[in-house]
């Protein structure tokens, strides 16, 4: 029997660890957090279906129950040593010797506080996606004000695509995330206005434009391309915001009761960190490097050492329960060859 | 004959008959006007364009087609206040862009000395 040591117990080392499981390996997940499910724990529900992610949170709770998994919740790897052709992982004063190591150390939202100009924490009902998910499932949304929002504005791209704050890329999952978010909103509060603020819209998946049509057809929102350039206080306790409709090429404000910022998916703040202590490579965005972006997913720099989830790249719940399958396939492969 | 007629200019922009020497110039001097993605936040923000009718984003795009007609005026509108290099998010440093157009105009119509047109 081969040992595993999985670091992170989100949706995507969950699924990593079952599945190695189910081949007869003997797992152990060691989890930052006292509980498993990571971020997912934050969110009302997901795109494109609106299935509960409590769906998703009991799926791998069950699933993890039928494997004896080992278990080390509020735990962080401080040492890891060769041992042979595998590792020794210490956390605490316990030491796991380790076959392969995945890790699965997820993704931060960035921190909307960077962007200054959009006045998240300056000013009042101006929010997050994730802090919208939390007032889905408190079912209370309205203004900090304590009144229904007359008028939202949804704002893409907020930390990506933009070298003001190092992220080149396309955290790609915050599009759909916007459309499905404008969806719910208005299925809730019927007579609030919302439109959505993007540069580029990418519906890259299975039924991600259909949502986009559906949110155009039955739920009204509405769709302006410009990227928002500041937003203030109106001394009417609204917020005002400056972009450019560019599609009539002229300049556009827009007074508004609720703002939230699409923010994008980076590397966590701790992967460099946890990319030093085991020795592998990550990218300039600081997202882990894979061997090879075609056929190397999730296999690292090292030698057994894995990776599997957000912590590669932004992907979606579904997408990373398939990188967690695939991952997990990758290191059974490698363990035959041990 | 005259019969009344006259024909209309075409509204397309005919992309082969452009004279590329303005852009060429542009790129030799401020390759960063290669990366806008049109995203207008120049244009949100600009200090002129919120007073007047001047828009740097469509500037830059007529530039790139070759439609430079009304560009001596247009780009006189420009108060060089450089909000928009603030918030690119490309970095596209505009302000030098509208800088080289100015300098390149002049140029042209002979108002500035450069080693090729000092006689």
């Amino acid at each position: 029997m081969k040992n595993i040591v999985i670091i992170g117990g989100g949706i995507a080392g969950v699924e990593t660890a079952c599945a190695l499981a189910e081949g007869g390996n003997h797992v152990t997940i060691i989890e930052r957090d006292d509980k498993l499910g990571g971020k997912l724990n934050q969110w009302y529900c997901l795109f494109p279906d609106f299935k509960k992610s409590t769906q998703v949170l009991d799926y791998i709770k069950n699933r993890i129950k039928n494997f004896d998994i080992e278990l080390k919740l509020k735990s962080t790897v401080e040492k890891v040593e060769p041992n042979g052709d595998g590792y020794f992982i210490h956390t605490g004063n316990v030491r796991y010797a380790a076959d392969a190591v995945v890790l699965a150390v997820g993704y931060d939202l960035f921190d909307a506080t960077r962007k200054e100009e959009l006045g998240y924490k300056i000013y009042d009902n101006v929010f997050t996606q994730a802090d919208i998910e939390a007032k889905f499932r408190s079912g209370d949304l309205n203004t900090t004000f304590g009144k229904a929002p007359e008028r939202i504005a949804i704002v893409h791209c907020v930390g990506s695509r933009d070298e003001k704050c190092h992220n080149m890329y396309c955290s790609k999952v915050c599009c759909v995330t916007g459309v499905k978010q404008a969806i719910e909103i208005a299925k809730f509060l019927p007579k609030t206005e919302i439109f959505c603020f993007y540069m580029d819209l990418r519906m890259y998946d299975k039924h991600f434009e259909e949502l986009y049509r559906s949110a155009q057809e039955h739920h009204n929102i509405q769709f302006i391309r410009g990227r928002v350039s500041e937003v203030s206080a109106t001394p009417d306790q609204r917020l005002s915001i400056k972009t450019e409709d560019t599609l009539s090429g002229r300049p556009m404000k827009m007074k508004l009761d609720m703002i939230i910022l699409l923010a994008g998916m980076e590397a966590k703040k701790n992967t460099r960190q946890v990319a030093r202590l085991f020795d592998v490579e990550t990218e300039e965005s600081g997202f882990l490097r894979s061997q090879d972006f075609h056929l190397g997913a999730g296999i690292l720099s090292r030698k057994g050492i894995f990776a599997a989830g957000a912590c590669i790249s932004p992907m979606s719940i579904k997408e990373t329960i398939e990188n967690a399958r695939s991952t997990a396939m990758q290191v059974n492969q490698y363990l035959k060859t041990l | 004959m005259d019969f009344g007629y006259t024909t209309l200019e075409t509204r397309s922009i005919d992309y082969d008959k452009f004279d590329r020497k303005l852009i060429e110039y542009l790129l030799q001097y401020e390759p960063s006007l290669l990366v806008c993605m049109a995203c207008g936040g120049c244009t949100a923000t600009c200090s002129a364009g919120n007073l007047v009718d001047f828009n740097i984003r469509r500037i830059q795009l007529m530039v790139k087609r070759g439609e430079t007609d009304t560009l001596k005026a247009e780009i006189d509108k420009c108060m060089l206040c450089g909000k928009c290099m603030l918030i690119c998010p490309r970095g596209v440093n505009l302000r030098n862009v509208v800088m080289l157009i100015k300098k390149k105009l002049s140029i042209d119509s002979g108002q500035l000395a450069t080693k090729n047109n000092i006689k």
